[in-house]
């Protein structure tokens, strides 16, 4: 049961985030630019992910296939297995599967990483060091989150899309070329579109909920324990609610 | 001011910090309630205080992590809370700041550690003299091998001493030490405090000492502030506090 402390608490939670995302947006287009730390982030975000995004997507996309072809044989429509995965993966299940995993990976591992170095006063040492850590730490990792989990998203499509082929292909063949050729022919820009603009959302709320949670993070291990926890948590969540709003404006905006 | 002032025996007249009625308050907590300090170039000044008595707090305002809510921070006769970002950097750049959990950046070598403040306050300056610059304060600490180590290879002992290497490096004019014993042995504690009288007489910095080791307090104060329910109790040398009837002062020096 939500108790009104509980709501209270969230609604503080929540405006504490929005502060949080405002500094960032006072930090981020002003100087110094920390553009080589900014691409070493990338490539810690992006290249760490890359094999667990790969695999899960792989699985998803043989799993989804395997699930749905026996239903399709019962309408006979089997033959439309390639478009049917296809919309479904790249509309929906790609992006927010993806968008998950990395919240686990990134979002914990940001958290954690963020919060001991507040509790360990290595970030009050870079501000004496002549650092904006804001601009350090905290725009560095969530601009190269929002520009990584696309680019992630993207990949992991192809990639379940080729698990899906393999899935097809167990029962009953199709060449590969036909497969693409049907699931590309039912897909359409305003699939593509909107699914690739909310992957750059989904990456900013991982990058900035695991900012905020590692930068206000408690005293002791357990506290950046609970940090890396609830960044977790509280971006998967986030994922889902910008998931719903983003379905809401495709269709206001005529997309579908 | 309440309590026993007693003489101080002043070292040089020039003061490099000026704190005047700072009070700092976290919600309902006054942490800090009407404290003066004066610290003169050149100088080892301890503040005393028990834990939890703000002692991290005042050295946090000092160098601008921490705001005041009321009173002056003069360091070299600037306004800490009226600079702007740029001016805040320049006088951090002039001030070592000694962290008491060393605050070593782990993911980071100690050359790395070491050499994140030059690059990051000095923009222009060589390979060939950061690499001489690090090299130097690290024979200076005595720990030269330990130079491609990650922190986490390192004894308590030798994280205190590359720390203190690293606010060495950019030969601050005042060095802020908070508990710089704290969590090492004696023995170690000794080394350390030893190490910062060399450094104190070679680089001829004033320091600021937060402490409540009575050994550190004894070797390292030309003069010792108390820091008591928020403001300075008393201010005196070692022996002066030592000589004292005053309860709240014997209560810390017997
Ligand atoms: N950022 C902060 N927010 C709230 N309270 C704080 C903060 N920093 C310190 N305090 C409180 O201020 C008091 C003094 O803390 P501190 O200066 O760390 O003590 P110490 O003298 O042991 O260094 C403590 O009661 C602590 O809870
Ligand atoms: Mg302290």
């Amino acid at each position: 049961m939500a108790t009104p402390s509980a709501i209270r608490s969230f609604l503080f939670e929540a405006g504490d985030i929005a502060r949080f995302t405002g500094k960032f947006f006072s930090q981020v287009f002003r100087p110094r630019y920390e553009i080589s730390e900014f691409i070493r982030q990338c490539f810690n975000i992006g290249y760490r992910s890359l094999p667990l995004v790969g695999l899960t997507g792989f699985i998803m996309g043989l799993v989804l296939t395997m699930q749905l072809r026996p239903s399709m044989v019962d309408y006979g429509v089997e033959s439309q297995l390639p478009a049917i995965i296809g919309i479904a993966v790249i509309r929906e299940i790609g992006p927010v599967i993806t968008a998950l995993i990395f919240a686990g990976k990134i979002g914990s591992s940001i958290g954690a990483e963020l919060g001991s170095m507040k509790v360990t006063e290595q970030i009050d040492a870079m501000e004496v060091s002549g650092t904006n850590p804001l601009k350090y730490l905290v725009v560095t990792r969530v601009l190269a989150a929002t520009f990584m989990l696309p680019i992630l998203a993207i990949l992991s499509d192809a990639i379940s899309l080729y698990g899906s082929f393999l899935g097809v292909n167990i029962r009953g063949g199709t060449s590969f070329y036909l497969f693409w050729t049907q699931v590309f022919d039912n897909l359409s820009f305003s699939d593509v579109l909107p699914a690739v603009i909310k992957t750059f959302f989904f990456g900013f709320a991982v990058g900035i909920i695991g900012c905020y949670k590692g930068y206000n993070s408690s005293k002791g291990t357990e506290g950046v324990g609970r940090s890396a926890n609830s960044a977790v948590v509280v971006s998967s969540v986030m994922i889902f609610i910008l998931d719903l709003l983003a379905v809401q404006i495709t269709d206001l905006l005529g997309f579908n | 001011m309440s309590g026993e002032v007693v003489n101080s025996k002043i070292v040089s007249v020039k003061p490099v910090i000026e704190i005047v009625g700072l009070c700092k308050s976290f919600g309902n907590n006054h942490v800090l309630t009407n404290f003066d300090l004066t610290l003169f170039a050149g100088e080892n000044l301890v503040v005393l205080g028990k834990s939890g008595s703000g002692k991290s707090v005042l050295i946090k305002c000092i160098i601008g992590l921490l705001d005041q809510d009321a009173g002056s921070i003069k360091v070299f006769d600037s306004e800490i809370i009226e600079l702007d970002d740029t001016e805040l950097d320049q006088v951090r750049a002039r001030v070592g700041f000694l962290f008491q959990s060393n605050a070593l950046y782990d993911s980071m070598t100690v050359r790395e550690n070491l050499e994140f403040p030059l690059r990051r306050h000095w923009i222009k300056v060589s390979q060939k003299e950061v690499n001489d610059m690090v090299m130097e304060v690290l024979e200076e600490v005595g720990l030269a091998h330990t130079i491609d180590m990650m922190p986490v290879e390192l004894s308590g002992g030798m994280r205190k001493r590359i720390a203190l290497a690293r606010t060495l490096i950019l030969k601050p004019e005042i060095i802020l030490y908070d508990e710089p014993t704290t969590g090492l042995d004696t023995i170690t504690a000794k080394e350390i405090i030893q190490l910062m009288m060399d450094i104190q007489k070679k680089y001829n910095t004033a320091s600021l000492i937060i402490s409540h080791d009575m050994n550190c307090v004894r070797m390292a104060s030309n003069r010792i502030i108390l820091l008591y329910e928020g403001s300075c109790y008393a201010n005196g040398t070692y022996a002066d506090m030592k000589a004292s009837e005053d309860s709240v002062i014997k209560h810390f020096f017997e």
